[in-house]
């Protein structure tokens, strides 16, 4: 899988000791030489350098920044990092915090306080490259090779934060000391590729779809514009921006390369004065922008609009197609520009940032905002406009346009990523045919509405917010059709069936969406019936109190001591075990979420679910790393993740169900499921469920039993107080049910077998008997009778029954075997003498009847 | 003149007879999909409410269909379907899964099965690719995904649900019904089968998972409601073509179910088993002796079909005795048929044998039905005490007789 991981790498201090301390016996080193073994190759890592640690997942190891190095008394070679995350580190609804889309070279400062940040040097890899951004700097996008990475933001475990001024400088120098001070060995990603540069340059020459590399451009065409352009704040502006860049390709460079002192400088009163520009080119431009404002509200609705502010035939070939461009990008911007906005206005009034959420902003704010960037973007083309009237390049001009709908929109985000591409698209086939410019501005919405039906909702850009939920819905990891999606020429929906026999591995699994809506439950008994399904998720889980306290403690208790450990939960079936427990994790996370507890990662496998016991390996790992291999293979990749010391690790918590189905002759699954939590480093807390309450003593060998350990919970039998509290407290005040009828279920029910499961299906039926009859009794409520009937059906014995309505024959053999039964003694008679007997019988019936 | 007339009539019997075999035929080999269902009102009732509930309001459910062979499960199944299928709204929402424990002998190809009906992502034509796993995990997320409101009804039938029973760990029955018992795709599983004790065969925590609806097809008529159903099944639809001839058809039905004969041999056959699909095929029987000349079933007909129905099966005595003395005897005898057939006949004067079905002399006398008036173990005693007894035939009793 990953030969780094496998070929061997030989550890060693450059030097001596730098300085000691005595008290701690520790020695701290200058820096620590990698030699690896295969390649021979040596590597010089000292402090203050970015290096990859080894995580556990393979292909994804963790990024940090050395700090320091130091040998500990007993000879062990130790670091201190400051991690970075990346974005798949991060907690998924936390993503939408940013509410942009994350480029995978991007990480971000980790101040959260989850994770150790002594590790063993051991488990660096090697170095890497980070590149600090400023925060309005966006992420260059680099397709060859993943060595580079870019910290933009930090993040503290509740929201996300651009970096401080003073750290970025810090981050840059130490990145330009090491650029000048190390000639030490590097690998590739020291050097720093200057074909990367070039391809960059190439790429932005080329008309690109993308909307990764947005910022950059954005401002230099707002530059360029505003150079031909005399207004005093533009002035200032482009002044501004054009502080370290002039091209394109040299922006680049200089943000790469050397970071230039203006840049870092750039502070809150740089701000202030950007915003106090950006507000005076609002005012400057406002009565001509008011028209547009109104089409933002109704982006969908008013098209038409658009056009004809922009319509102006100026060079009517060439710039035709621009318009309809142009008016694509307004329909973009606002919402990304509202982000931006806000994202400045906090820098402005320094006010603490957590209160900054784009999605507890109301909505009058953001509407606000949306007509404010609306403006600013009307200003823009307006000043698109007027360049291209003073047409001093018309070729450039035209160069620049084609980019600059692509370049404009900087939302990141996957939804609006794919609207510009099929707005390009549309674009391109528009060009193509010169049309009327109201007419092609139709289309384009209609292309986005022929896609999928499912897909449409998400893709209807109506209003921001509904983007918002439908970005998140789309970043999801799941959706396999995307690609297929982009390109509106294959949206049928049977092209997105899987064409090879590959394909299977990303297939989305699924079932269709239905073509009707559910009825509502019209009555009562049909509401109730709703409610009484097992199905239903209850608001709280009665008379289960004491164990969910037990467990809820047990887990806690083992969360905030960062340590692992084992339950056993036992109960016979419809106890309510998966319930409880699963109440508990969701108690568990919420309080997370409060921060009253270190976060955990919940991960559960149920051995019913599994079709060999040893695919519970496979399982555990796809779920913790969502990689797949085999199962020997995950064993052992398990095995190494929880038995070495993860550096970055949070507490897994993982429910076992149907345990004893993982059992297996040599016990090997189970041992080392039970294994794992005694590590000291593993942090895994199993929760096992199971049915029977002597499991371990049962079927365990000595040593699986003794690491499963003590902690043990029984789950016993509901009463029938209980199952009529369940009852109750499911229907809610809802009546439908007598109250001696549910008593008597309970009692029925908690007298066989104490399965609330049972319970709650005899009173559904009874509820459907019920209205069967209800024709006829008034009161429309469930009676006794109607519970006698549900638990007679279901209870009953068939036997007698169908035994009754057996033929002659049939009811005269049974008779014959009994009787041979009874005169031989013996369990077991030939079938000669039942036979024999049986012509016996039929004789003298046939004889009974004739006389 | 009159020649010609009588030819006619002739002609258009014949052609009203061979319609007359086709109609009645289709109806007793159960090809015909609208046929009739018999005292079992209030099942049909349950079970459609039961699905109807499903693809409506998407409500999960489980449900077994318990009836001895020939009690008209599937035909119960298959009726509640059609009618549901004619509700638009169920239609265009419900997702179908036909298994069978004969052909879905374990739970891998039982997955796959239900993955290629399903038509999930992972199909490729008619064929599915992945793990054994694989697929379960793919199944299981697939329906863990969708939610009541949103996602289409699927509909398990599981036709002899007792051999899936037999499934390793049960598998595929506990997943099907955790499903059914929690918020997850709205599923109904329908079990079909003939086994009284099915619930004893479910494993404790899939039995917890099962709702325990069970519907009961008993045959739980007597002989009248019997003699309605021969009337039935028999009479010829009042739509048929030739009018006269359906009137007359129908007459002699009535006038055959009140004749005491047939009324003896559908009591026999009564006793013997209640199941319509042996009623049936003796009503085939009896039906293939109807030709132009012959337009209408006597009881004499049924009769016939009644001893030819019961007479299985027909074996030539030289035959089986020249193949006995081949396999099991590894001697060099060769008898000549006469000599076999006297020894035969010799065996009957002693009363040894006895013919079943009295000395008519239809049947040639190789093909008549005996019946041994022996003990098994009068036999062994007989073979004990006959000193020359060949090692051949002692080697016959002791294996074939001595177990019964």
């Amino acid at each position: 899988m990953n030969t780094r991981q496998q070929c061997k790498r030989i550890y060693s201090w450059v030097g001596r000791a730098k300085s000691s301390d005595q008290q701690l016996k520790t020695f701290q080193y200058r820096g620590v030489l990698i030699k690896s073994e295969r390649s021979l190759t040596e590597m010089c890592i000292l402090p203050g350098e970015f290096v990859l640690v080894e995580g556990e997942n393979a292909d994804q190891p963790f990024v940090a920044k050395l700090l320091k190095l130091y040998e500990d008394g007993s000879q062990e070679k130790h670091a201190v990092v400051q991690w970075f995350s990346r974005i798949t580190e991060l907690p998924l609804n936390k993503r939408k915090l940013l509410q942009r889309e994350v480029s995978p070279q991007e990480i971000f400062l980790d101040k959260g306080p989850g994770y150790d940040t002594d590790i063993n040097v051991e488990t660096i890899i090697k170095n890497v490259k980070v590149i600090p951004l400023a925060p309005e700097e966006a992420v260059p996008v680099r397709s060859n090779g993943k060595q580079i990475f870019f910290v933009k933001e930090s993040w503290d475990g509740k929201c996300f934060k651009p970096l401080s001024p003073g750290l970025l400088s810090e981050l840059k120098e130490a990145e330009k000391k090491k650029r000048v001070g190390s000639p030490s060995p590097l690998t590739d990603c020291q050097v720093f590729p200057s074909d990367f540069i070039c391809s960059l340059k190439t790429e932005t020459d080329r008309v690109t779809r993308s909307t990764m590399k947005t910022k950059n451009f954005q401002m230099e065409i707002e530059s360029r514009h505003s150079a031909s352009k005399s207004s005093l704040s533009k002035e200032r502006h482009s002044q501004r921006v054009a502080n370290g860049i002039n091209t394109p390709g040299a922006r680049k460079k200089l943000q790469l390369n050397s970071p230039t002192k203006s840049r870092n400088k750039l502070t809150g009163c740089d701000v202030l004065e950007l915003l106090v520009d950006d507000c005076d080119a609002l005012e400057a431009l406002e009565p001509s922008a008011t028209k547009r404002t109104v089409t933002f509200t109704e982006i969908l609705g008013s098209p038409p609009k658009i056009s004809r502010t922009n319509g102006e035939p100026d060079s009517p070939l060439s710039i035709r197609g621009d318009w309809s461009k142009l008016a694509e990008t307004i329909r973009i911007s606002p919402y990304r520009r509202g982000q931006d906005s806000s994202l400045k206005a906090k820098n402005l009034d320094g006010k603490d940032d957590d209160t900054w959420h784009l999605n507890s902003r109301n909505e009058e704010e953001e509407t606000e905002e949306r007509t404010r960037e609306s403006r600013r973007t009307t200003k823009q083309a307006a000043t698109s406009k007027s360049n291209s009237k003073s047409d001093t390049n018309l070729a450039e001009e035209q160069e620049l346009k084609t980019r600059s709908p692509v370049v404009i929109p900087r939302s990141h985000r996957k939804c609006v990523q794919k609207t510009t591409a099929r707005i390009a698209e549309q674009l391109r086939f528009l060009n193509i045919s010169e049309q009327d410019q109201e007419d092609d501005y139709l289309p384009s919405t209609d292309c986005s509405d022929s896609s999928s039906s499912e897909e449409e909702e998400s893709m209807v850009p109506s209003t921001p917010k509904r983007k918002t939920r439908s970005s998140t819905k789309l970043s999801t990891p799941k959706s396999s059709r995307k690609p297929s999606d982009t390109t509106p020429a294959k949206t049928p929906r049977n092209a997105s069936e899987p064409r090879t026999p590959k394909t299977p591995r990303n297939a989305t699994p699924k079932i269709p969406i239905r073509n009707q809506a559910t009825e509502k439950p019209a009555n009562v008994l049909e509401e109730a019936r709703l409610r009484l399904h097992v199905s239903t998720i209850p608001g709280s889980l009665p008379c289960r109190e004491e164990e969910f306290q037990d467990i809820y403690n047990f887990v806690e208790s083992k969360l905030i001591d960062g340590t692992g450990g084992c339950m056993y939960i036992s109960g016979v079936p419809g106890t309510g075990k998966t319930a409880t427990v699963h109440e508990v994790i969701r108690c568990l996370q919420e309080a997370v979420e409060n921060d009253e507890l270190p976060s955990f990662q919940f991960i559960e496998i149920n051995g019913m679910k599994l079709t060999d016991p040893h695919q519970a390996y496979v399982q555990i790992l796809q779920l913790l790393t969502s990689q797949k291999v085999t199962a020997t293979h995950a064993a052992e990749l398990l095995a190494k993740l929880f038995s070495t010391p993860g550096p970055k690790r949070k507490t897994t918590v993982l429910i076992v169900d149907e345990l004893d189905l993982l059992w297996t002759r040599k016990q090997d699954v189970m041992y080392n499921l039970f294994d794992w939590p005694t590590q000291k480093q593993a942090k895994l807390i199993i929760l096992a469920i199971a049915n029977t309450m002597d499991l371990p003593e049962r079927i365990m060998m000595n040593r699986v039993a003794s690491r499963l350990g003590l902690t043990r919970m029984s789950f016993q039998p509901y009463t029938y107080k209980q199952l009529q509290q369940i009852i109750s407290s499911r229907l809610n005040h809802i009546k439908a049910f007598e109250e001696d009828a549910i008593q008597l279920v309970s009692r029925k029910v908690a007298a066989l077998s104490g399965d609330a499961r049972r319970c709650l299906d005899i009173c559904r039926r009874s509820t459907e008997i019920c209205e069967f009859s209800s024709q006829k009794s008034t009161s429309g409520l469930v009676s006794m009778a109607h519970v006698m009937k549900a638990i007679d059906e279901m209870f009953s014995s068939p036997y007698i029954n169908s035994i009754r309505n057996a033929s002659l024959h049939e009811q005269m053999f049974l008779k014959a075997i009994i009787a041979e039964f009874r005169r031989s003694g013996l369990e077991e008679a030939t079938v000669q003498q039942v036979h024999l007997l049986f012509f016996f019988k039929t004789w003298t019936l046939a004889f009974v009847l004739i006389v | 003149m009159s020649k010609r007339k009588s030819k006619e009539t002739s002609s258009v019997n014949g052609e009203c007879i061979s319609q007359v075999q086709r109609i009645l035929r289709e109806r007793f080999c159960h090809q015909c999909p609208n046929g009739k269902l018999f005292g079992v009102q209030l099942q049909y009732k349950h079970l459609l409410e039961l699905l109807k509930r499903t693809t409506i309001h998407g409500e999960s459910n489980s449900a077994l269909i318990i009836g001895p062979r020939g009690s008209g499960k599937t035909m119960l199944l298959n009726h509640v379907l059609k009618e549901l299928m004619e509700v638009k709204q169920v239609r265009e929402n419900l997702l179908q899964v036909h298994l069978n424990g004969l052909l879905q002998t374990n739970d891998k190809i039982a997955l796959k099965e239900i993955t290629r009906q399903l038509q999930m992502e992972n199909v490729v034509g008619d064929k599915v690719f992945g793990s054994f796993a694989e697929n379960l995990a793919f199944l299981l997320e697939a329906l863990k995904k969708g939610d009541r409101d949103s996602s289409c009804p699927v509909l398990f039938i599981l036709d002899e649900f007792d051999l899936f029973v037999h499934h390793k760990n049960q598998t595929l029955l506990y997943n099907l019904f955790d499903i059914s018992q929690s918020a997850q795709t709205p599923v109904t599983v329908i079990g079909l089968t003939c086994r009284q004790d099915i619930l004893e065969l479910l494993e404790k925590r899939v039995k917890s998972r099962f709702s325990h609806r069970q519907i009961y097809l008993l045959n739980s008529f007597d002989f009248k409601q019997y003699l309605k159903i021969f009337k039935e099944q028999l009479s010829l639809p009042t739509e048929f073509l030739y009018k006269p001839f359906t009137q007359k058809w129908n007459k002699n039905v009535q006038s055959l179910s009140e004749d005491r004969t047939v009324q003896d041999v559908l009591r026999n056959h009564f006793h013997c088993s209640k199941d319509l699909r042996s009623l049936h095929m003796l009503l085939m029987l009896a039906l293939s002796s109807i030709t132009v000349s012959h337009p209408f079933m006597t009881g004499s007909d049924l009769l016939e079909a009644s001893k030819l129905y019961r007479m299985d099966s027909k074996a030539n005595i030289v035959h089986e005795f020249q193949k006995f003395i081949q396999r099991k005897a590894h001697s060099m005898y060769n008898f000549e048929k006469p000599v076999v057939m006297k020894a035969f006949e010799h065996l009957l004067q002693l009363e040894l044998i006895k013919p079943i079905e009295g000395l008519s002399v239809r049947a040639q006398r190789e093909y008549l039905l005996m019946k041994l008036l022996l003990d098994n173990n009068q036999i062994m005693d007989a073979l004990q005490v006959y000193p020359n007894c060949p090692t051949d035939v002692k080697q016959w009793a002791t294996s074939s007789l001595s177990w019964l």
